[in-house]
């Protein structure tokens, strides 16, 4: 991320910086225009956003409101979707992008009859694969179980764990392999404040000493407070794009919560206005 | 941890299929197995069990045991396959490891072979076993190599494992894919030839049942059992197997979607 060519060579080229995915100023995700049809409603509705890489981008509003779409849209998993949008310098679900996106889905999707290391040994393996990458795979294995704090169980059946500890070992399968994108689809549903603080500070330090961007949904509020960004969505389309301080200075509010609940109110009445006008 | 050393070991891109995927595949799907050591017991006594209750119950005709219990020694590995690799596959995609599996770089084709890899190594020690039971206990009289037999049940678990992983992609629930069961392979069961020869069938029907796989395979075991050597209609009748467990598989492939709705 940070070996851009520097020297002689690397002047202006003058092109289109399209095909060159690992310029630092480009977004992690830029998109434009943004609709997802899914059946017959319309999940997405046009929608406009950037994240910016390095940061934790938190992605906040209602359930039912698109967040896991937008996420399914950005990582390459779901279909019918319209518009731009650029991930990592590629457009979204591009092959190569594979192996630099960690996803999270909402439900934890581990096989629960493996133990948690059988778990990430396999998807290690579909990431780096061959007897060469054997050691480091081992290594990158054994730090995603510390990452997420499951050392202790780390041979008990998937199956076997709780709730909370089985959603833990989903996101140490999104570790592996260092991606330079995590997007997470509720990764603290469930779990007690100490897990929440000490998940929080993980993802921090990813951002901070990783450099990974993460992109990461919830609907609890209070965890807006922790993210660098915050894009606040409610029915299909993005309300604010801005960081937690600007929002509240904006809307005059104590909280996140306060502020996204008087950006609804601005939302309603302003369709209101529209519709008496016509 | 600095930028360069992720660099330089960047993880491999995707391809369709790698040898060291599938065999990572193969190797899970067995790991899965073994943590539920009752389904491989079900899976190994079952054919077993049912030869030797098929003995006994023609315990006065053994020409009967004979053609039936040849029949019956294809037909097992190409059931149980079909069964275990429906629910598998079903379960891969509820439980969200599939859509995982197609976020990362794992070849389409790299899914498919690690099946029918594993499931097919379950295949052979089944066969093993019933066919060992069947010939040196149970006294089935069959003139040709046991090997044949053992390479049409082979295929024949193969044949299964592609028609599980093709159905399960129209299964919404375990119920479902149960139920396709019956669906796919009792017509062909009936058709095949194990109740009554297929030119005494119904013009109509014999020419359904030409067009069945299961056909084939339980042709090919009659073949073993009645020929020393391997014959053309063997060799037709293998090739018929393989062919068709191949096209399904590639249909099942094709049921594999990286964006869903």
């Amino acid at each position: 991320m940070m070996n851009y060519a520097p020297g002689p060579s690397g002047g202006p080229t003058g092109g289109p910086s399209g095909d060159s995915p690992d310029v630092p100023d480009t977004p992690a995700v830029r998109a434009a225009d943004l609709t997802v049809v899914r059946g017959p409603r319309t999940v997405l509705r046009g929608v406009d956003f950037t994240v910016p890489r390095g940061q934790i981008t938190g992605l906040l509003g209602p359930s039912g409101c698109g967040k896991s779409t937008l996420m399914r849209s950005v990582v390459g998993t779901q279909a019918k979707v319209t518009g731009t949008l650029d991930v990592l310098g590629r457009p979204a679900g591009h092959p190569d992008l594979r192996t630099r996106i960690g996803y999270v889905t909402q439900a934890p999707s581990v096989y629960d009859d493996l133990t948690v290391r059988q778990n990430l040994d396999y998807f290690a393996a579909i990431l780096r694969p061959g007897r060469a990458a054997a050691d480091r795979r081992r290594e990158e294995v054994t730090r995603a179980i510390t990452d997420v704090d499951l050392t202790s169980h780390a041979d008990a059946l998937a199956g076997n764990l709780s709730g909370g500890q089985r959603s833990r070992v989903s996101l140490a399968v999104a570790l592996l392999g260092a991606p330079e994108l995590l997007v997470l689809d509720e990764p603290t549903v469930g779990l007690d404040p100490v897990l929440r603080r000490d998940l929080w500070n993980l993802f921090h330090d990813i951002a901070g000493r990783r450099g990974a961007t993460l992109l990461i949904s919830s609907h609890v509020m209070d965890e807006a407070e922790r993210c660098h960004r915050l894009l606040l969505m409610r029915e299909g389309e993005i309300l604010a794009d801005d960081t937690p301080d600007a929002l509240r200075t904006r809307t005059h509010s104590d909280t996140v919560e306060a502020a996204f609940l008087h950006l609804v109110d601005e939302a309603i009445a302003a369709g209101r206005a529209k519709e008496t006008t016509r | 941890m600095s930028a360069t050393t992720t660099e330089t070991t960047a993880p491999a891109p995707a391809r369709s299929l790698t040898a060291s995927r599938t065999l990572a595949t193969a190797a899970r799907v067995l790991r899965q197995l073994r943590h539920d050591p009752r389904t491989i017991a079900l899976l190994m006594l079952i054919p077993c069990l049912m030869l030797f209750l098929l003995r006994y119950v023609f315990d006065g005709s053994p020409r009967t045991f004979d053609n039936i219990g040849a029949s019956l020694l294809g037909i097992f590995p190409l059931i149980t396959m079909f069964l275990v690799t429906s629910i598998a596959t079903l379960r891969e995609r509820t439980s969200g490891t599939l859509e995982r599996l197609l976020a990362m770089p794992l070849g389409k084709g790299d899914l498919i072979a690690g099946y029918a890899l594993a499931f097919g190594t379950l295949a052979i020690i089944q066969s093993a076993l019933a066919t060992g039971l069947a010939l040196w206990f149970l006294g089935l009289d069959v003139v040709g190599s046991p090997w044949l037999l053992l390479l049409v049940a082979l295929l024949d678990a193969l044949l299964g494992t592609a028609l599980g992983l093709f159905v399960s992609a129209f299964a919404a629930s375990e119920f479902q894919a149960v139920q396709f069961m019956p669906a796919v392979i009792f017509p062909q069961l009936l058709l095949c030839g194990l109740f009554t020869p297929r030119d005494n069938m119904h013009p109509a029907l014999e020419t359904v049942s030409d067009v069945l796989p299961m056909s084939y395979a339980v042709d090919g075991m009659n073949e073993v059992l009645k020929h020393t050597d391997m014959t053309a209609t063997f060799v037709r009748d293998v090739l018929i197997v393989a062919g068709c467990a191949l096209l399904v598989l590639f249909l099942g492939a094709a049921t594999l979607r990286r964006r869903t709705t």
